[in-house]
C-alpha cells in the first residue's frame, strides 16, 4: 500500500505537469488548430532561465516572474515571426514550423544557456511529508497547488472575463467571432503568450524535482501531447484528466513493470488512444442543432 | 452614400465569385440583394464585412475606403452582419452570445442595450442562461441577429434571415428587420426568398453569377416580368 501511494504520488506530480503542457496545447489548438510542439520549449525556457537568473543573484520569486515573462515574450515572438507570417498555409505546414521553433530554441538554449543539467533549491525545503508511509516532498505540493491554481485561474478567464468569452468564440466559430468584432489575431497572440506561461510556470515548479536541460523540452512535449489527446484535442477538463492520467499510469509502470519502460508509457497511451479512443475522453460532444 | 461598392471582386482560388459588383446604399434606406443559389449574393456580404478579401474594386463606407480594412475594424465603425446559417455560439450561452456581440462596444451601454434585445425578443430573455446551442432555429435566427444589434450598427447586413424557417417565423423575422429600416436603421438584406425580401425593401438588386443584372425600386421589380420569372415564381 506503502509502496503504491508513493507511485501515486509522484504520478500525480508529474502528472499536474504534463496537464500544464496539455493545457498549453489546448489553448492554441482551440485558437488555431493548430498542435504547438514548441510548448515543452516554453516549460524548459521557464526552468533553465530561473535557474540561471538565480545564479545572477536575483532573488528567486523575482527570477521566477522574470522567467515567466522572457517565456511568454518568446511565445509571442513565435507567433508573431513564424506563425502568422504564415496565416493561410494549411494545418499541418504550421504544425511543421511549431517542430522548426522546438529545434531552433533548443538550439538558442545551448548556446545561451549551456549543456549541463540544472535544478533550482525546493521552494520551502526537502523534509518530505509522511503519509501512509510513502513520502511527499514539498515541493509536489507546490507542485500540485499551482497546477490547481494555474487551473482556477483559465476557469475563471475563459467563463468570467469577455476576453476569455471571446477566446472561446473564436475556438467554436471563427466567422461569427470575426463578424462580432473580435480581433482573431489578437487572440491567436493572446494564446500564444497564455500557453508560454503556463509552460514557464509548469517548469519552474518542476525544476527543483526533476532537473531541467536545454532539453527537457521535447519529452515534455511528448507527454503533453499524450495527455492532451487522451483527454481529448481540444477539451481543457481533459487535457487536465489525460495529464493526471498518463502520470499516474507513467509511475505505475515504472514503479510496478521497469523503470526502464517509463517513457514508453505515453506512446502506448497515444497509440490506443488513435486506435481506441480518437475523439479522447472528453473529445467530441456537441450539443449544436442546426 | 452610406455604401458604395464599385467594381468589386474577389475569388477563391481561381474561381471568380464577384466579377465586379457596383452597388450603392444611402443612409436610412432598406435594400434587398436578390439572386439564385450560387450568384454570389453571401460572398458579396463576406467580402463587405472583410472576413472575404477583395481583390479588386473599392468599398467606400461613411466617405472612407474600407476595401482592406481587418474585419473588427469595419464592426467598429458600425457595419454588423448576421451570417448565412445564423453561426450562434452554440455551447454558450444566449446571454454570451449577446454580450460578445457588443465585444466592440462601450461597458457603459451593454446592460441597457442587452435589455432592449430582450424587449425585442422576449424569447431570448426566458432562455438567457440556456447554450445558444439548443434553440430552435427561428430562435437562433432572433439570437443571431441581437446579436448584431448589440454592436449598435449603422449599416446592418443580413444574409438569408429566412433561411430554413417556417413561412409565420419569417414573417415575424422580416417584420423586425423593417422596423429596424423605420428607426433609422440602414439595411441590406441578402434573400433568397425573393418575394418577401421585394415586399418589405425600398430599393433592390438583382444578382446573377457574380454580377448585378437589375436594380431599382423595389416595387418596379416586384412588376418586372423577368424578375417575376425568373424569382417570384410567376
Amino acid at each position: 500500500m506503502a509502496e503504491f501511494l508513493q507511485f501515486f504520488f509522484s504520478g500525480i506530480t508529474v502528472g499536474a505537469v504534463y496537464a500544464m503542457v496539455a493545457l498549453g496545447f489546448t489553448i492554441i489548438y482551440n485558437a488555431s488548430e493548430v498542435i504547438n510542439f514548441a510548448q515543452g520549449e516554453f516549460v524548459m525556457i521557464g526552468g533553465m532561465t530561473s535557474v540561471f537568473l538565480l545564479s545572477a543573484g536575483l532573488p528567486l520569486p523575482l527570477a521566477i516572474a522574470l522567467a515567466v515573462a522572457i517565456a511568454v515574450a518568446v511565445g509571442i515572438a513565435l507567433n508573431v515571426l513564424a506563425i502568422e507570417p504564415a496565416r493561410g498555409a494549411s494545418v499541418v505546414t504550421l504544425i511543421i514550423i511549431t517542430i522548426g521553433a522546438s529545434i531552433l530554441l533548443r538550439g538558442l538554449a545551448q548556446i545561451v544557456f549551456d549543456r549541463q543539467f540544472h535544478t533550482l533549491p525546493a521552494f520551502s525545503g526537502e523534509t518530505p511529508i509522511t503519509i501512509g508511509g510513502a513520502a511527499l516532498q514539498p515541493q509536489a505540493l507546490w507542485v500540485l497547488g499551482g497546477a490547481l491554481v494555474v487551473v482556477l485561474a483559465l476557469g475563471w478567464f475563459f467563463t468570467r472575463t469577455l476576453m476569455g468569452k471571446a477566446m472561446r468564440a473564436t475556438a467554436h466559430n471563427r466567422l461569427a467571432a470575426q463578424l462580432a468584432g473580435i480581433n482573431v489575431r489578437f487572440v491567436l497572440m493572446l494564446s500564444f503568450a497564455l500557453s508560454a506561461a503556463i509552460g514557464a510556470v509548469a517548469g519552474v515548479l518542476v525544476t527543483p524535482i526533476t532537473l531541467t536541460s536545454y532539453d527537457a523540452g521535447a519529452m515534455l512535449a511528448l507527454k503533453g501531447f499524450a495527455a492532451a489527446i487522451l483527454g481529448g484535442m481540444g477539451s481543457a477538463a481533459g487535457a487536465v484528466a489525460g495529464g493526471l492520467l498518463v502520470g499516474i499510469a507513467e509511475a505505475m509502470g515504472a514503479g510496478y513493470i521497469s523503470s526502464d519502460y517509463k517513457d514508453a508509457v505515453a506512446f502506448v497511451i497515444i497509440l490506443l488512444v488513435l486506435f481506441f479512443l480518437p475523439r479522447g475522453l472528453f473529445g467530441g460532444k456537441s450539443v449544436e442543432r442546426v | 452614400m452610406l455604401l458604395e461598392v464599385q467594381g468589386l471582386t474577389s475569388h477563391y482560388g481561381r474561381i471568380q465569385a464577384l466579377k465586379g459588383v457596383d452597388l450603392a446604399i444611402a443612409e436610412g434606406e432598406l435594400v434587398a440583394l436578390v439572386g439564385a443559389n450560387g450568384a454570389g449574393k453571401t460572398t458579396l456580404l463576406r467580402t463587405l464585412s472583410g472576413v472575404q478579401p477583395a481583390t479588386g474594386g473599392s468599398i467606400a463606407y461613411a466617405g472612407c475606403d474600407i476595401t482592406r480594412l481587418v474585419p473588427h475594424r469595419r464592426v467598429r465603425l458600425g457595419i454588423a452582419q448576421v451570417p448565412e446559417g445564423r453561426q450562434v455560439f452554440g455551447p454558450m450561452s444566449v446571454e454570451d452570445n449577446l454580450r460578445l456581440g457588443a465585444f466592440t462596444g462601450s461597458r457603459q451601454t451593454v446592460e441597457a442595450d442587452l435589455e432592449a434585445q430582450y424587449t425585442r425578443f422576449p424569447i431570448l430573455k426566458e432562455r438567457r442562461a440556456q447554450a445558444a446551442g439548443t434553440l430552435s432555429g427561428g430562435q437562433q435566427q432572433m439570437l443571431a441577429i441581437a446579436r448584431a444589434l448589440m454592436a449598435r450598427p449603422k449599416l446592418l447586413l443580413l444574409d438569408e434571415p429566412s433561411m430554413g424557417l417556417a413561412p409565420l417565423i419569417t414573417q415575424q423575422i422580416l417584420a423586425a428587420v423593417r422596423s429596424f429600416r423605420d428607426d433609422g436603421m440602414t439595411v441590406f438584406l441578402v434573400e433568397q426568398n425573393a418575394f418577401a425580401a421585394l415586399t418589405i425593401a425600398d430599393r433592390g438588386y438583382v444578382m446573377e453569377t457574380g454580377r448585378i443584372v437589375l436594380h431599382g425600386p423595389a416595387r418596379d421589380l416586384l412588376a418586372d416580368d423577368d424578375v417575376k420569372r425568373a424569382y417570384l415564381g410567376v
